[in-house]
């Protein structure tokens, strides 16, 4: 049975509400009798009356309140199902296969997906449909199994950053079995080869759904980089209206933290399905940046990875002294400038100052001395990744450098002298270059006739050498040899970096080698003849909602599958490692075309949404549960039985919000005037006192002086905040807990801040602040992890003598003499004439005695002295000198040394000329 | 005291029951009097007394056998060495031992009578220390000195009367002399008026100790309620207890208004505690007011 969208299970148990009326009357009843209370103020309430008679029937909305619970008892249990699916007249049978494309597009609506699906798993599961799902990134032979084992495994299902290729579709195609049944194939929108083949097969074992998003998708193609401005290219599958979009660059910011860099905005115009925009970022940015991505979209392709394509290598070229008039072409510098101008970034300066920059290459022009510092620093630099590029000279030729021991920055010892072949005064040609090995990083360039060598530094034999030559002359002698520190290397060109020894600067030979060595970055992808025979190593993969992940114990892929393969599940898309570089495999390329897929017509196409399945039994069986409890609480209220219901309601509310409520409202109340707090030491008559002590000294301040300070706080240290209270009273009891450290920060923060804290052992001071007495080692135990100054005991022209009233004594119940306070500077004199020193400029951040002084000041709410102090006469006195103490102590807790400057009274009265 | 006739049995189980509480009520009242140490109730000008007092310079009519040659040997002029003037006082008690004092709103409270006995009882004991001669108001007990008073103040003050609400009793007081009533004045105001101006006529300065429970100070009720008097004379019947409750708070601080102000006219100290409160402080402060100390 339907009533507008909602159906029921056990229609007729509505019926029973035909019997609510009935109801009606019956819960009419009359409320309780009164209580009878003992009460002696009875004869102040004679003769008064009632203002409104309660009624003596069960008030209208309770009844209401009633039947409503009622009504929603019988109606929850005659089990409502809004927008109920499964019409019992369609019900379908025979296996149900889900189709998934599962592709990076798909991830942009995967969540809307998903739940549809299981939707779908579920019904099936009622209707008993043998069920199998179908990746098509990922294809499996299609099992069908219960709809329930397929619901525990969807969540593990996630999209892949890849597309299946027409070959997948094909195979999919194959595996499909003769039997028929229904198919629901969840598309992700994009056009591919192979698909309407697939159709068709789906097609002939019976009818496809399609399902697919209105969602449009947007791809980002990779950066590339023209005169130093990144090229950012966007598109779209369907050319709809016009649409704005924000390109956010991500890279890591100087800590090293990934964050966004920058933003391009671009806008597809309406009817385009392509745009591009620049964006101009420094080349600092630049080679920090890891990646682009369109913000708000969560797919694979919509995130571009880059790698060292964007980057600029960083260059520090450092020559060797200059003891001579500069002629140009002779500068062992100029030939690298010129080679490496067009591809990196030249640094110029003091080596030391350039290393802090972290530059990816050093080079060194016949630099034969190095500093000790700075030895230490490059090695440092080397073993981190640098490369430094050393090249020969005179210097080095005739220095000692890597002659009897290798040094640790030269790949190789050098003879002493060099040699000279093919010069006016030697024999010999000058030599040219073998063709390069194998193993050599230059393996492949041509070596022309026309580069000679005539001069060049020697390597010394060694048993290492043969493994650090790169490359030789035609005689066998080594040219560049190499060698590898930790993660970087050192390379030495046995010539110079000029035209003097050698035509090789002269040569594009020379800016080859240069490019091999990675000392300037090839923009280039490199060709299929370079990749060959390398293995590249995945870094960090995408996933298919365009999160990068590490790649784990994923393998290596051969270096031409990188740039003959589509990806797919052997080449994920991400970032590769692979000889001296870093190379980003994008899931959209330049090529990407991404088009709307165009299903055939007759073909049924849904979108995602549809209204979900909802029981509405349990909802209206808790809301009767809550209607009668309700009921009780409002019968009890009517009948004036509340209180011990309200007291419990209270109670548990008060457990929930107490502690936040007071620590809001401690502070508000703080703040807005002046607090005298103690410190709650979990014993309560020991609070209780402290309470009544701040009370009656704020009592008296406030008929006294013009402080006039609110009703007293208990301070929480674990809880409350320290900083608004000017003064804390702490009794030491034995038994209270030690705070913790947090609580601990917190007190030393408020005694630096000009805080406050009198401690009051309230033990009259019997063990002279020793161990002997539990409070006195409780003190102890308490102050210890307290910045505390050095102390004293007070001095007889501490300004707490005299800040209010003139006082020698500082009673509080007990009268001892001992109280303790800063110790005075120990530089500070009597001056002769004045009557008290100069003393701390600050207020002493602890007062320790052991006077009960507490107990002293504490008055009942009435204003009455809560303890009996000493003896009649004297001890009203007493009480009263304890007071005093107490304003002082307050005064000088608020005013500081005000009083401290009278010692300056005379100075001014002098220079005032009286 | 009205009290039904006694059978010998009954009467011998009261008076066992009485005298099971005396020791501890006297035990708890010297316990309470204890902590306040006084000195001998001295009256704080010169007079006829043991205590030293003052010297003062020997003035023209003074006697020689009065000056203190010790003091006069150490200074050219000669001294009068004076003493404290200590005279005995007597003071009468009166404390309301009707059903409406048998009332405590929590467990945990003390009923009111017993507060005011616990009271009563402890200032006699202070009072006579300081030497004042105390007794009841009425002629059951008149004042005397001594530790056997206190024992016949303890068993007096323990008896109850079946009477709903009390007024205080002026017969049998001595002239000039101090007394102190404790109630909580429930009942008609009109014959504690009475009684008060009778006594104030008399030349008598006391003090009042208005004793309330915390729950008729509050009045926390709420709902259809029958308030009835503990004696079971009188009951009231509302349907909305919450509703009276402002009306009930202004009752009752208009008498207290009217007790304040009869003892602002005649000079005598009202003060109010609570069940709630130590009993302590209103010691404190009950003892101040004998002393005429300093009031707050």
């Amino acid at each position: 049975m339907m009533i507008g969208p909602v159906g029921f299970a056990a229609p007729w148990l509505l019926v029973a509400l035909a019997a609510l009326p009935v109801l009606w009357f019956i819960l009419r009843a009359v409320p309780p009798a009164p209580i009878r209370r003992r009460f002696p103020g009875v004869a102040l309430l004679l003769g008064l009356s009632d203002d409104d008679t309660v009624t003596d029937r069960t008030p209208w909305w309770l009844l209401l309140l009633r039947m409503l619970a009622v009504a929603a008892l019988i109606v929850g249990l005659a089990g409502p199902v809004l927008n109920p699916q499964a019409d019992p007249n369609e019900r379908k049978t025979g296996p149900l296969l889900l189709v998934m494309d599962a592709t990076w597009a798909s991830a942009r609506d995967w969540p809307s997906k998903t739940a549809l699906i299981d939707t779908m798993l579920s019904e099936a599961g009622r209707e008993a449909r043998p069920v199998a799902l179908l990746r098509l990134s990922d294809p499996e032979a299609p099992v069908f199994q219960s709809a329930e084992a397929w619901r525990t495994r969807l969540s593990g299902f996630d999209p892949q950053p890849w597309s299946p290729s027409a070959v997948d579709l094909v195979e999919v195609a194959d595996t499909l079995g003769d039997e028929a049944f229904e198919t629901r194939w969840f598309s992700d929108g994009l056009a591919r080869p192979g698909r309407d083949a697939l159709l068709t097969a789906l097609e002939d074992r019976g009818q496809v759904t399609v399902y697919e998003s209105p969602i449009p998708v947007i791809a980002l193609s990779p950066a590339t980089v023209s005169d130093g401005i990144l090229n950012l290219t966007a598109s779209r599958a369907v050319a709809g209206s016009v649409r704005e979009i924000v390109v956010e660059a991500h890279g890591r910011d100087p800590s090293g933290a990934e964050r966004m860099l920058a933003t391009l905005p671009l806008q597809f115009e309406e009817g385009a399905t392509v745009t591009s925009g620049e964006l101009a970022l420094p080349a600092e940015l630049r080679a920090r940046l890891t990646r682009f991505e369109i913000s708000g979209q969560r797919h694979a392709g919509a995130v571009t990875l880059t790698d060292d394509s964007l980057r600029r290598r960083e260059v520090a070229l450092i020559g060797g002294r200059q003891d001579r008039e500069g002629l140009e072409l002779l500068s062992p510098l100029h030939y690298l400038e010129q080679a490496l101008i067009p591809s990196a970034d030249l640094l110029d300066g003091a080596l030391i100052d350039v290393l802090p920059a972290n530059p990816d290459v050093i080079i060194l022009a016949d630099v034969a001395t190095l500093a000790d510092a700075e030895q230490t620093l490059i090695e440092e630099w080397v073993d981190g990744g640098g490369l430094l590029l050393r090249f020969a000279g005179p210097r080095i030729a005739a220095s000692d450098l890597s002659r009897s021991e290798e040094d640790a920055l030269m790949p190789v010892r050098l003879r002493a002298g060099g040699r000279t072949v093919g010069g006016a005064m030697s024999w010999g040609e000058p030599k040219t270059l073998a063709s390069f090995s194998e193993d050599s990083p230059f393996f492949g360039l041509d070596t022309p006739e026309e580069v000679t060598v005539s001069a060049q530094v020697m390597a010394q034999p060694d048993p290492t050498l043969a493994s650090r030559v790169i490359a030789q002359l035609a005689d066998g002698t080594p040219l560049v040899t190499r060698k590898r520190i930790g993660s970087g290397q050192v390379v030495l060109f046995h010539v110079t970096a000029n035209a003097e020894w050698s035509t090789l600067p002269l040569s594009g030979l020379f800016v080859q080698m240069l490019e091999r060595l990675a000392v300037s970055s090839a923009v280039a992808l490199p060709d299929l003849t370079e990749m060959q025979g390398t293995t590249w190593q995945p870094v960090q993969v995408l996933d298919g909602f365009g999160r990068l992940d590490d790649a784990g114990t994923l393998p290596g892929v051969p270096g031409e599958n990188l740039i003959t393969d589509a990806i797919g599940a052997d080449l994920r898309p991400g970032l590769y490692d692979g000889p001296d570089r870093r190379l980003a495999l994008n899931v959209v390329t330049e090529d990407t075309v991404i088009e709307p897929a165009i299903w055939p017509a007759g073909t049924s196409v849904l979108g995602l949404a549809r209204p979900n399945e909802a029981p509405l039994g349990g909802w209206l069986l808790a809301g009767a549960m809550l209607l009668l409890i309700a009921d009780i609480v409002a019968s009890l209220a009517l009948s004036g039985r509340l209180m011990p219901v309200r007291a419990a309601a209270l109670v548990l509310a008060g457990l929930m919000i107490s502690t936040p409520a007071d620590a809001q409202d401690k502070p508000a109340l703080a703040t807005s005037e002046v607090v005298l707090a103690h410190v709650l030491t979990s014993v309560d008559s020991v609070d209780q006192t402290a309470e009544a002590g701040m009370r009656g000294l704020g009592e008296t301040l406030f008929f006294r002086t013009s402080v006039e300070p609110s009703e007293p706080i208990g301070v929480n240290l674990e809880t409350d905040d320290l900083s608004v209270y000017p003064f804390l009273y702490w009794p030491v009891t034995p038994e209270q807990p030690i705070p913790s450290a947090e609580a601990y920060t917190k007190l030393n923060a408020y005694l630096r801040t000009g805080g406050m804290i009198l401690f009051d052992t309230r033990d009259a001071n019997v063990a002279g602040f020793g161990a002997s007495s539990p409070n006195g080692q409780k003190l102890q135990r308490l102050a210890r992890a307290l910045d505390i100054p050095p102390l004293e005991p007070i001095p007889e022209d501490h300004v707490l003598t005299r800040t209010f009233y003139l006082l020698q004594d500082f009673p509080g119940r007990f009268s001892g003499r001992q109280v303790w306070v800063e110790a005075a500077p120990a530089d500070a004199e009597q001056v002769e004439g004045m009557p008290f020193r100069n003393l701390n400029d600050n207020v002493t951040p602890v007062v320790i005695g052991g006077n009960d002084w507490a107990a002293a000041w504490a008055t009942d709410t009435t204003g009455n002295p809560m303890f009996p102090i000493g003896r009649g006469f004297a001890g009203e006195r007493q009480r009263e000198i304890a007071y005093r103490f107490g304003v002082n102590l307050v005064m000088h807790v608020l005013t500081g040394n005000y009083k401290s400057d009278q010692v300056h009274v005379p100075a001014l009265l002098d220079r005032l000329g009286q | 005291m009205s009290q039904t006739a006694p059978t010998p049995a009954s009467l011998r189980a009261k008076a066992e029951d009485q005298a099971g509480r005396l020791p501890p009520l006297l035990a708890r009242a010297e316990h309470l009097a204890g902590t306040v140490l006084l000195g001998e109730h001295g009256r704080r000008r010169p007079g006829l007394g043991d205590d030293f007092w003052q010297y003062r310079p020997v003035q023209p009519g003074d006697e020689r056998r009065f000056i203190d040659w010790r003091r006069s040997a150490k200074s050219d002029t000669q001294y009068l060495r004076q003493r404290e003037w200590q005279i005995a006082q007597t003071v009468a008690i009166w404390v309301d031992n009707t059903a409406s004092m048998r009332f405590s709103s929590q467990e945990d409270l003390p009923e009111k009578s017993e507060r005011a006995r616990l009271l009563s009882l402890a200032v006699s004991i202070l009072l006579n220390r300081a030497g004042e001669r105390v007794g009841l108001a009425g002629t059951s007990l008149p004042p005397k000195r001594g530790e056997g008073q206190l024992v016949r103040l303890a068993e007096a003050l323990s008896e109850d009367s079946d009477e709903d609400y009390g007024q205080p009793e002026t017969s049998g007081m001595t002239a000039h002399g101090r007394a102190l009533f404790v109630s909580d004045f429930m009942g008609n105001i009109d014959k504690a008026k009475a009684a008060l101006t009778e006594a104030a006529d008399r030349g008598i300065q006391g003090v009042i100790l208005h004793l309330l429970d915390p729950a008729e100070e509050a009045f926390p009720y709420r709902g259809r309620t029958i308030f009835e008097s503990v004696g079971g004379t009188l009951a009231h019947e509302t349907l909305k207890a919450s509703d009276l409750r402002d009306r009930y708070l202004d009752r009752l601080a208009a008498r207290k208004d009217e007790l304040r102000a009869l003892c602002a006219t005649t000079g005598w100290q009202y003060g109010l505690s609570h069940t709630s409160d130590t009993a302590q402080s209103t010691l404190l402060w009950l003892y101040r007011a004998f002393d005429g100390g300093p009031l707050k």
